[in-house]
């Protein structure tokens, strides 16, 4: 009897947990309602049988449990019951595939006055292409990907020269357009996987794959990868932002083809060298950092990365937390330079510095920071030196007290809390595994001897 | 198929009895200990697995709390658990423990018809255990690409284990896979050529059937998996490109160019889908003959449930890609799949409608083994009709790759089979061992277990449909979650970690019935099959003493009118008991 009675608290119980269940699909934005339409009929019939199966054997366990001198019945087969069985769960589950197919059937056909954008992913980042004003995107080659070429296109395709590409991580759509999402994967299998759209598709390395979708609403939607794609892989985010008409054409303008940036000036470091005046008085005439002055070295340290920090200072992306007082300081001063232009003269300047040694300030246990470590070479590397087409820079060799305070700000989302530094979010998940202050000084007293 | 008369040709075949404790306990030929062998391996791992399921949900209960956790290592524990629970112990369990320790028993034959082999199959399975375990201490340690191994990912080194983790891995299975073959021609063979006077096939118990279609499924299955692992050795090893596009690595290039890895994972599907069914048939077996004798009524629908095991078997061969849904293959691909996979609900319904109409107008005894095998009905049609949901391909574009999946086949791939096992292991506990197990400390198992693991997966799901992607080490702050997705992990993490707990009941039930357990009657359930009704409890080798039995009614004459027990074994006459039913008379 109480066995009995658990099974029907149990059907009970699934179907209140249900009903109140607070965690359900997100509000939908686009286009595909038939989609959840088609899991509620799936609910329905399911949830029929759930309670009716359950239910029924239930009630045996009570009316034929063991009582002294019962015997059971012997039946072997009824087939007319069996017969009626069958045809009732075949009818259940066409009920459940027509729509299932009819859905799908949409799904796979591609509006034709569908907006194209590329998706692109690699470890553990995602970036796009659009492209461009003729309306086709130009040859793309994975064997041609490099730090300075980072989508693989052919130099000599005049379709891809008006490609437009987008290296953080977000997108643009225009709202109430059908979107087609043509998607690339660099290196693994990623997942382009946006909850509120419902739809989702993997990413192959060697092919193209694609989804398409109609978003209704305006808004951020974030991008998660659902594809095991290595350690990183709870890290790779970005988002989609659908924006009314006039918007994205605002935000489009604003964004760089192919051509562009490969005719773009290379910094100068000539004129760089008189923006730097400003610069030298915390960090010292040759970058070498002065930690009185709470200013990091900076020679030695990467280009690229350089160039995207004071670019995020310049943004708002980075230094606008409360708590950062330090980045609040840097704000004032990235404002000196006018322009991109400006920022990679700085940066030119600065990679003239010669990479000096740094003076070891935190103390802690290299044996347990070696084991942390593991973890952080995967993308700054072995040697600490950084990759840049994983966009870690390089910690090796670098002032090691700023390192500590920044893995402390990433810990607290002083820094990479700010929903456009991709890359600082990443770095924040990554941080969050060094438990407390020793973990941190170990970790960077490991760095010290790389 | 008539059987075939080498069982009745028993006095020309040499039965070397073992004399010594090695020849006896560790060379041992006789099928009963090799069965014992594979169980108590494939539970030990499974437990190694059960532990790491335990620090992979530390960390999703309650993020970056425990410092021995990192993305690294979670990684290593989900792979490692997944595979182990399904192949090193699921599989092997089952096939290699049940089907061992039943098929002669319940075949009335002295032993499988391959003994020799059947000895090599264990020490075979038993390097592969050891060259897995063995992946745990290697530089990099074992690897992280998930239980699927999906290339690129499982052999770049953005993934954990890449150096050496990876080859073990991938030579174990082939070990194992050979380990297996050894097995399962074995079973098959012995099924179909050893069975004694009188055991027709459709005599068969179903516990038979479902291990007989099984390791067949097994047959043709493993094959798949063995090439796609020694492709992606080759892959990893020599820089082949079975698997391997033109990629970019980490801004470096490997070399590779012109593979596919969507080619795997059609290998490794039309392997995995038959892999669910390798696990879950012969759950369906036993589950119908433990409902039919704790009843005390025949199994319902007996031709039925026949032919339902052998339309899912076939089945499953077509369906493998509903895994695949939005892995970009031609998405054409999805109405064929979506079909098949559909389909396969219906025979799978038909068996359960059968087991809960077994219970109508029944006997029913709760013992501890009807109690799991009832739970395993609640809980496999909750597994089965969530399948109903990601088998459909548009349900896929939501929840694929969400923990809706985690939840639906820990519940139909996890929670139920286990909960077969146990009842099995009740059930057949007096005849392997000759001694009664503690009924109150098995209740109190079952209890736990039972409600503990429904408390784990039924709100899983719903983490699924807020959107939760499975295989992620931290959420972080995601803006569509609300925060409560975190308390429900932390539930979920609390439910898990008081089920894993709990298994110890079963453990301290094994020492007392070992140690201290009454002496068991030789049919305590007054069962009909031949296993229980051997000469000696627990059987000696050979089984049957003497003379072999002779069948001569089909497994489930239970409460036939005009007799007066409410059982007649197998081997009982027609002329001494009625023959309640006319089943595969044959000849």
């Amino acid at each position: 009897m109480p066995f009995a009675v658990v099974l029907i608290l149990l059907v009970v119980g699934s179907l209140l947990f249900h009903l109140l269940s607070p965690w359900t699909f997100t509000e939908l934005a686009s286009n595909w309602g038939m989609v959840d339409f088609t899991v509620d009929i799936t609910l329905y019939v399911t949830g029929f049988v759930f309670v009716a199966v359950n239910l029924f054997m239930a009630y045996c366990v009570i009316k034929f449990r063991h009582k002294k001198g019962a015997r059971a019945a012997y039946e072997p087969e009824n087939k007319k019951l069996e017969s009626w069985l069958t045809v009732l769960t075949a009818i259940g589950v066409a009920a459940m595939l027509t729509p299932g197919l009819f859905v799908w059937a949409k799904f796979v056909d591609v509006p034709e006055d569908a907006h194209v954008v590329e998706a692109v992913g690699q470890q553990w980042h995602w970036t796009y292409r659009l492209p461009g004003e003729d309306g086709k995107l130009g040859e793309v080659d994975a064997e041609r990907i490099s730090d300075d070429n980072p989508f693989g296109l052919d130099p000599e395709d005049p379709n891809g020269q008006d490609d437009v590409l987008v290296y953080n991580g977000e997108i643009h759509v225009p709202v109430d357009k059908p979107v087609k999402f043509l998607l690339r994967s660099k290196d693994v299998l990623h997942d382009f996987a946006v909850a509120q759209f419902r739809v989702k598709m993997d990413l192959v390395p060697g092919m193209n794959t694609y989804l398409w979708l109609t978003p209704t609403k305006t808004g951020r939607f974030e991008i998660l990868c659902e594809e095991l794609c290595g350690i990183g892989h709870h890290t790779m985010r970005g988002a989609v932002i659908v924006a009314e008409k006039d918007d994205y054409a605002t935000w489009l303008a604003n964004q760089s083809t192919f051509s562009e940036i490969n005719s773009a000036p290379a910094g100068n470091a000539s004129v760089g060298a008189a923006q730097y005046a400003v610069c030298a008085s915390c960090h010292g005439q040759q970058g070498e950092g002065i930690a009185a002055m709470n200013a990091p070295k900076i020679a030695g340290q990467s280009e690229w990365y350089l160039k995207r920090q004071i670019m995020n200072y310049k943004n708002g992306v980075r230094g606008t937390h409360a708590d950062d007082i330090y980045g609040q300081q840097m704000i004032g001063m990235v404002a000196t330079l006018v322009d991109e232009q400006a920022v990679d003269n700085v940066v030119a300047h600065i990679l003239t510095f010669p990479d000096g040694d740094v003076e070891a300030t935190v103390t802690g246990d290299v044996t347990a920071g070696r084991k942390h470590y593991n973890v952080c070479a995967y993308c700054h590397g072995k040697d600490g030196m950084g990759v840049q087409a994983l966009n870690a820079p390089r910690a090796a060799g670098m002032s090691d007290w700023y390192m500590a305070r920044q893995l402390q700000n990433f810990k607290d989302d002083v820094r990479g809390g700010h929903l456009q530094d991709y890359h600082g979010k990443q770095m924040g998940f990554m941080a969050d595994i060094l438990h407390d202050e020793q973990a941190i000084n170990d970790v960077i007293a490991y760095i010290n001897t790389l | 198929m008539a059987y075939v008369a080498i069982a009745d040709r028993d006095h020309e075949i040499e039965h070397h009895d073992p004399q010594t404790f090695i020849t006896k306990y560790i060379w041992s030929q006789d099928h009963k200990v090799i069965a014992i062998q594979y169980s108590i391996t494939a539970i030990f791992v499974g437990l190694i697995a059960l532990g790491l399921s335990a620090m992979m949900r530390l960390q999703l209960g309650f993020p970056d709390q425990f410092s021995f956790i990192n993305p690294e290592n979670y990684y290593q524990f989900i792979t490692m658990h997944g595979m182990i629970m399904v192949i090193y112990l699921l599989t092997a369990l089952f096939l290699g423990g049940f089907g061992n320790y039943l098929i002669p028993l319940m075949c009335g034959s002295r032993d499988m018809v391959f003994p020799f082999l059947n000895m090599l199959s264990y020490w075979v399975y038993l390097v592969s255990v050891i060259i897995l375990l063995i992946s745990f201490f290697v530089p990099g340690g074992s690897t992280g690409a998930g239980w699927t191994l999906y290339p690129p990912q499982a052999i770049m080194q953005g993934t954990p284990g890449t150096d050496w983790g990876i080859l073990l891995m991938l030579a174990s299975l082939a070990v194992f896979i050979v380990a297996f073959t050894m097995g399962g021609l074995n079973y098959v063979t012995t099924v179909l050529q050893a069975r004694c006077k009188g055991m027709t096939l459709m005599r068969m118990p179903l516990s038979v059937w479902g291990i007989f279609i099984a390791t067949v499924l097994g047959l043709l299955a493993f094959p798949a998996l063995l090439v796609s692992a020694i492709m992606m050795l080759f892959d990893k090893t020599l820089y082949t490109s079975f698997f391997m596009p033109a990629i970019s690595s980490m801004g470096a290039d490997p070399g590779y160019s012109g593979g596919s890895p969507i080619l795997f994972q059609h290998l490794f599907w039309f392997f995995g889908h038959p892999e669910v069914y390798i696990v879950a048939l012969p759950a369906f077996g036993i589950v119908s003959d433990l409902l039919s004798t704790h009843a005390r009524k025949n199994i319902f629908g007996y031709r039925m449930m026949v032919w339902a095991i052998i339309a899912i078997g076939g089945l499953s061969f077509v369906v493998w890609a509903h895994h695949m849904y939005v892995s970009g293959m031609n998405p054409y691909f999805g109405f064929f799949f979506a079909t098949t996979t559909l389909i396969i609900a219906v025979p799978t319904a038909i068996k359960v409608y059968n087991w809960v109409l077994t219970l109508w107008e029944g006997n029913i005894h709760l013992r501890v083994p009807m109690l799991f095998s009832i739970a395993f009905v609640f809980t496999f049609i909750h597994g089965g009709l969530t399948g109903l949901f990601l088998g459909n391909v548009t349900i896929d574009l939501p929840l694929s790759d969400t923990y809706f999946v985690v939840a639906h086949f820990h519940m139909v791939m996890g929670v139920s089979p286990v909960l077969v096992v146990f009842g099995a292991i009740y059930h057949w506990w007096p005849k392997i061992t000759g001694k009664m197990y503690h009924e109150g400390l098995g209740k109190w198992h079952f209890w736990m277990t039972f409600l503990g693991t429904y408390a784990i997966y039924l709100p899983m799901h719903y983490l699924g449909f807020a959107g939760v992607p499975r295989r992620y080490f931290a959420m972080g702050n995601t803006e569509f979650l609300p925060d409560s997705a975190q308390d429900l992990n932390a539930w979920i993490t609390m439910s898990a970690l008081f089920v894993a707990a709990t298994q110890i009941l079963f453990f301290v039930n094994v020492i007392w019935s070992l140690t201290r357990g009454p002496k068991a009657d030789p049919n305590p359930w007054n069962a009909t099959t031949l296993e229980w009704q051997t000469p000696d409890t627990p059987p000696k080798h050979g089984n049957w003493g003497h003379d072999l039995p002779e069948c001569h009614r089909w497994a489930y004459d239970y409460s036939v009118p005009g007799y007066e027990d409410d059982f007649i074994p197998q081997n009982v006459p027609a002329d001494v008991a009625p023959a309640g039913r006319d089943h595969g008379e044959g000849h």
